[in-house]
């Protein structure tokens, strides 16, 4: 595997995979086809725009201007905020894997991930101009941030939706109807995990408790 | 692989620690004085005001102790204080800085009248010319007494329609104006202030609060049957508690009865501050409304639900001062609605009340009267407080200069106190000193003013770096255009017949 890094065309895949992003928020109905139907796309492609909206998120943090984002830094934790993005998103696609894949969904597991990462390329690309935009200007201006914000997360959003039809291979009604399935799906597994940890957490206080009967006793 | 699971272990007793800490830090103990940060976080502060002594009946010298007194009012160095059990209005002289002394106690008068006593004076004003106007709550009159106690005139209930002509007439609160217009706040009326000519005619309730009711009661009371509707509490304007007359003629007006919901929606306000109009002009720039304390549940006190505003002074600069009964704390607030200071507590020590009732201002000082422990408490300002009126009244005079240097020392006193950064920071604002000025504005978040320096610092900037945008805009237009002529050129040279050969 490592053999592959000295090889001058495996960069030459990555960078134009990852260019390939630029492409795919452009056209998003032929892009997101090409994206595994074409072999397009790569993983490293969408770990490196994973990893740079993650990168844009906390330096958001830190750089964007008091007026549109104040931190109470006490109250950060830095995982927990990266979570945010990672924990809804795994969520996503396994969510949606696991309906569209009853259903005739074309795509796997690893597309579906590949895919909502491309789509998230919006995000890094809007958020990180605006960061720095968003230290030269004043209250008075600033509905253009705003707007421009609101623009990159609905392109987002919209983005994710397009890829998934793409990815397997759905006609729009049918795609609309499982992303509102998939976001259901979300809250099914929050409910379970929650069910999970509550059910482990009593568990383990009971054999905690055993233990210290025991331990009275002897 | 047993190194991995190390590293997460260290990973997963971090977060536990993390959480655990959390828990740990949100229990504190809040100091005597303190101050809301911009996160709403209690910040201790140093004291700006501090008991000079604690006046009982013995202090003022009297062989009949006081009795649940109510209400007092300062004219220059004379102080009247309302004796309500004992039906007497006492006329004290401040004679020393700490030393009260008894002028006059006021339990009858002469006059054309039948009642020539009091029955549970509940308020007094004096006028200009040293009338006194007082709410004779228990003989539902407000009276007026020229200076050697002759009755002038009285003013009665109101003759108006809407009001039960069974119900008692019971004028709580009054205050009034340079030409003789009585404000009164009564029991039971909640239609806003009573307001009487000079001439004791009743010319219309002023300033009625605005109704206040939350959306589950309104949806319940859509559904609720006739009969259901009639047993329910209705919706009406609150009363009340006090008002005050500042300088300038504006009506400060408090109420602690206002709704808990609604305070907390933002839709009714604890203070507000009348026009003739009867409009509310509070201005409310601060962070968080002048309701007092942010956190309505049981601290260290003991006592939930909000501040319940008793009484209202405001300072010459323009600092009003409110009083809340259910704490037994003093909160301050500047002209913007922000908080300067907030202190006190319930308690039988100094400096703590058991039911504060009335509160008044003679200078800087602040006085404060228990109904129950039947005393006065005076407060001075340290020079913690004192500097924090220097630096207000030195910006409101125009000398931003010396502001800033207050601030400054101010700073120097408490580093975590909010009104000094703004503070510094909209002196340089004013001395066009913008870059400094964005710099304080930001470490506080007060983003109105960051945007008024960062305005002008911006326009400096570009004015000062006129020719340099110019080259640079300039250049980025001109330098690809000359490499595509010099291209364009080369290629027709190149491709030109009289080269070929």
């Amino acid at each position: 595997m490592f053999a592959s890094l000295k090889k001058k065309e495996t960069y030459q895949h990555y960078f134009a995979t990852l260019k390939f992003a630029l492409y795919c928020i452009t056209h998003p109905f032929d892009g997101f086809w090409d994206l595994t139907h074409e072999r397009r796309g790569s993983y490293a492609a969408a770990n490196t725009i994973l990893i740079l909206t993650l990168l844009v998120r906390v330096m958001k943090l830190r750089y964007t201007s008091f007026i549109f984002l104040r931190v109470y830094w006490e109250g950060i934790n830095i995982f927990l905020y990266m979570a945010s993005i990672l924990f809804p998103l795994l969520l996503w696609v396994v969510g949606n894997w696991a309906l569209t894949t009853l259903f005739d969904g074309k795509g796997r597991l690893g597309q579906v991930y590949m895919a909502t990462c491309y789509a998230l390329t919006p995000y890094p690309l809007m958020q990180f101009p605006l960061m720095v935009f968003s230290n030269f200007v004043t209250v008075d201006e600033a509905e253009f941030y705003m707007v421009l914000s609101g623009i990159s997360v609905v392109w987002m959003f919209l983005l994710i939706v397009a890829a998934m039809a793409q990815i397997h291979e759905y006609p729009m009604g049918k795609n609309l109807l499982f992303t509102l399935f998939s976001l259901f799906a979300m809250l099914v597994i929050i409910f379970i995990l929650m069910l999970f940890f509550s059910m482990i957490t009593q568990g383990i206080a009971y054999f905690m408790s055993l233990g210290r009967e025991i331990l009275f006793r002897l | 692989m047993k190194k991995r699971i190390t590293k997460i272990g260290a990973l997963a007793l971090g977060v536990v620690i993390m959480a655990a800490s959390g828990l740990t830090a949100a229990a504190a103990e809040r100091s005597y004085t303190y101050n809301y940060d911009y996160w709403g976080d209690v910040q201790d502060s140093p004291d700006a005001y501090a008991v000079s002594n604690v006046y009982t009946s013995v202090d003022f010298g009297l062989e009949l102790g006081l009795k649940s007194p109510e209400g007092m009012f300062v004219k220059g160095d004379l102080l009247y204080i309302c004796d309500t059990g004992n039906n007497r209005i006492l006329e004290l002289e401040r004679v020393s800085r700490e030393k009260f002394e008894i002028r006059r106690i006021i339990d009858s008068f002469q006059g054309n009248v039948a009642v020539k006593t009091f029955s549970g004076p509940t308020d007094i004003s004096v006028s200009e010319e040293g009338d006194f106007y007082i709410a004779d709550k228990g003989n539902a009159r407000i009276l007026r007494l020229d200076n050697d106690l002759n009755y002038i005139m009285e003013f009665g209930k109101p003759i108006d329609s809407t009001l039960d002509p069974e119900a008692a007439y019971q004028p709580d609160k009054i205050a009034i104006d340079t030409a003789g217009r009585v404000y009164c706040s009564a029991s039971g009326i909640n239609k806003g202030l009573i307001k009487y000519e000079n001439d004791g005619v009743f010319s219309g309730f002023v300033g009625a609060m605005p109704v206040s009711y939350n959306w589950t009661d309104y949806i319940w009371k859509k559904l609720a049957t006739q009969e259901q509707r009639a047993q329910m509490e209705s919706f009406v304007p609150t009363e009340y508690d006090n008002l005050y007359m500042d300088r300038e003629g504006f009506i400060y007006v408090v109420s602690g009865r206002v709704d808990e919901d609604a305070l907390d929606a933002g839709t009714v306000s604890a203070a507000r501050k009348l026009n003739l109009m009867g409009n509310d002009i509070l201005v409310q720039n601060g962070e968080y409304p002048v309701y007092g304390d942010l956190y309505w549940g049981g601290d260290d006190s003991g006592y939930t639900g909000p501040s319940y505003y008793k009484d209202v002074t405001v300072l010459e600069n323009d600092i009003y001062v409110c009083l809340d009964r259910n704490r037994g704390r003093l909160f301050g607030y500047d002209d913007q609605g922000r908080m300067v200071f907030a202190f006190g507590s319930n308690g039988n020590m100094n400096g703590y009340f058991r039911q504060p009732s009335a509160i008044e201002h003679m200078g800087h000082d602040l006085l404060v009267l228990d109904s129950l422990d039947c005393s006065m408490t005076m407060f001075s300002v340290t020079e913690f407080g004192s500097l924090i009126y220097e630096a207000i009244e030195l910006f409101d005079d125009g000398d931003y200069d010396g502001s800033e240097r207050a601030w400054r020392q101010v700073m120097m006193l408490n580093g975590n106190y909010d009104l000094a950064y703004i503070g510094i920071g909209r002196s340089l604002l004013r001395q066009d000193r913008y870059r400094e000025a964005m710099d304080y504005f930001e470490l506080k978040y007060d983003e109105d003013n960051y945007s008024k320096a960062y305005k002008q610092y911006r326009k400096q900037w570009v004015e000062d770096n006129i020719v340099v945008i110019v080259i640079v805009v300039l250049a980025l237009f001109l330098i690809p255009m000359g490499i595509g002529k010099v291209k364009k050129i080369k290629h027709e040279i190149d491709i030109a017949d009289i080269f070929r050969t």
